[in-house]
């Protein structure tokens, strides 16, 4: 048959994950991510992989946690709450400095929330989400071809810098069907000298752990971390930018939010307003470059999210608040309207970045 | 082929069932039958029957949908409306059965109402789904399908599409795969469902083509 697929974006990260060599998936199930479960429930088996239900997420996780250990390829998945209670496993990885893919298929909170699509675990996940001092990978897929391709990606970095990364999608992303072209990636081999795959008597054994007692030690662990975090925002920080060449209002947004922007700023141009979207692909590190460039040429930026103001604290942050910045959103499971973000578009040219 | 009062629709989920539920429904519709559509959808919570609500009310046709659906309330529940539908005689019931072999265990119950009542299951398939891209795997869907709702299948449905990127193409590329799946499970192929915009570019060259609305997921706009 045809090479492309029609795929749910839940899908499409589950096959992409058993390409990119993952092996072994646990997890709980959660609406809306539940078909990235059942679609490695059927395939594992079939290739000689592991799925397992766990009996809670926090189970799930320090399964992830053995597996890493072990240098292999390992993933798990679930929406906000769930992702809350992985939350300390979480911490443990990036404390003993272990690879694995963490899938975050957002859903409206807090609390329990609903089932339906958010973004507002943006904090939760840019900032680690569990205790101390440490990041993730964050990666934000706007279609269900990127629900494939930054699943290997993140794949990649977890590896290549050891460290846990994670898929933050939403609801909308999960649960759309779209056509995707599946190709098989070019299977990079990292090494992992420190993994606990057995001494076999040749070499000294191996320690996984996060746990230092010394606080010389401890805070040597994590300056160093630190200093590879710094190389990850030199070298690996992803975003999109569309009709910025002679853009004045910056709109910025990711996922399902981008999408509806992209609608938006046409509507605008064909209007005769020059607006145009940075899209952070990777939300750890933040593409706080190209917005600090960008803030030399728009008058206004515009946070478009389907949160309570989130996302807009790193903008600020990254044009040192040389713009204004609005937010233009909706929460709760509801989802901005390409015309309320052409109407915020349309206040902003008005406006022309004085500051209210 | 005879018409029968209930018609099933099975099917790998995400094969395009409400759709084909919907266009069944208005077609038996149209030939002034009295026709229901009910969702039996136990599995998701998202993108169901009851998304279809107005189109089907324009066209008179009754749904019959668990007070639950499109509700956003994460329950598995059936219409208690069900019973009486399959039971009934004047009315022409067109049962949407997602989730897969889960979903159809939904349906076991009523299986001996089905069977006095007459019915027939067409199992649905969109050869560019993954985990249904060949017949053999459709086939093995098939089976498990059957085999937790109790009914036998007596006809396929081919609706392979690529979503609002299918051409007429992509339509004819599937056709070798849907005869083989013919082969392998001995069922004829009801229908090729098209997107009613392809069906005049296949019609002379597709058997038994039914052109269809494709219902889109409300979330996905």
């Amino acid at each position: 048959m045809a090479e492309r697929v029609l795929m749910k974006g839940n899908e499409a990260i589950a096959e992409a994950a058993i390409q990119a060599g993952c092996r072994h998936y646990f997890g709980y199930p959660i609406t809306p991510q539940t078909e990235i479960a059942a679609y490695m429930a059927k395939r594992m088996p079939k290739i000689g992989g592991c799925f397992l239900q766990a009996e809670s997420e926090i189970a799930a996780i320090n399964m992830v946690y053995g597996v890493a250990s072990a240098g292999q390829r390992v993933m798990t998945s679930s929406s906000s709450p769930g992702i809350s209670l992985k939350g300390e496993g979480i911490s443990y990885l990036a404390g003993s400095d272990l690879p694995a893919l963490i899938v975050n298929v957002q859903r409206g909170g807090p609390g329990l929330g609903g089932i339906q699509p958010s973004q507002s675990d943006y904090f939760q996940s840019t900032r680690g989400g569990g205790h101390g001092d440490y990041r993730l990978i964050v990666l934000a897929p706007a279609s269900v071809q990127e629900m494939a391709s930054l699943t290997v990606t993140g794949f990649d970095l977890a590896d290549k810098y050891r460290m846990p990364a994670m898929i933050l999608a939403d609801g909308t992303m999960g649960q759309m069907m779209e056509p995707v072209a599946l190709e098989v990636p070019e299977q990079t081999v990292y090494e992992k000298p420190w993994a606990l795959t057995g001494t076999r008597m040749q070499r000294r054994h191996n320690i996984v752990n996060s746990l230092y007692l010394q606080p010389e030690e401890l805070e040597r662990t994590n300056l160093e971390r630190f200093e590879r975090y710094k190389t990850i925002e030199q070298n690996e920080t992803r975003y999109d930018a569309y009709r910025m060449e002679d853009a004045e209002i910056c709109v910025v947004a990711y996922g399902i939010a981008a999408r509806v922007s992209k609608n938006a700023i046409d509507a605008a141009r064909a209007k005769g307003i020059r607006a145009g979207l940075i899209r952070p692909i990777t939300l750890w590190p933040f593409p706080s470059a190209p917005l600090k460039a960008a803030a030399e040429q728009v008058h206004t930026f515009l946070s478009v999210e389907l949160s309570m103001g989130q996302m807009i604290e790193d903008i600020e942050l990254s044009i040192r608040c040389k713009r204004p910045v609005q937010l233009v959103n909706r929460v709760g499971g509801m989802i901005p309207s390409p015309e309320q973000v052409l109407a915020a578009i349309e206040k902003a040219a008005k406006e022309g970045g004085a500051r209210s | 082929m005879e018409e029968q009062r209930i018609t099933i629709l099975t099917g790998h989920y995400g094969s395009g069932k409400t759709s084909l539920a919907v266009a069944l429904a208005l077609k038996k519709r149209a030939l002034g039958r009295r026709v229901a559509v009910a969702d039996l959808d136990i599995v998701n919570p998202y993108f169901r029957t009851t998304d279809c609500r107005s189109v089907l009310e324009r066209a008179d046709v009754r749904l019959v949908a668990s007070a639950y659906a499109g509700s956003n309330v994460d329950l598995p529940a059936l219409p208690k409306e069900l019973y009486a539908l399959i039971e009934d005689p004047d009315t022409d019931a067109v049962l949407d059965v997602g989730g897969d072999d889960r979903g159809a265990v939904a349906l076991s119950r009523f299986v001996p109402s089905i069977l006095r009542g007459g019915y027939e299951q067409l199992f649905t398939v969109n050869f560019y789904r993954p985990l249904t891209r060949t017949a053999e795997e459709a086939f093995g869907v098939l089976r498990e399908i059957e085999a937790a709702c109790g009914l036998a299948a007596t006809a396929i449905v081919n609706n392979s599409n690529l979503g609002r990127d299918t051409a007429a193409k992509d339509v004819l590329a599937s056709l070798s795969e849907a005869a083989r799946l013919s082969r392998l499970s001995g069922l004829p192929v009801r229908y090729t469902a098209v997107d009613a915009q392809l069906a005049p570019a296949l019609a002379g060259s597709v058997d038994r083509l039914l052109p269809i609305e494709p219902q889109s997921m409300p979330i996905a706009r």
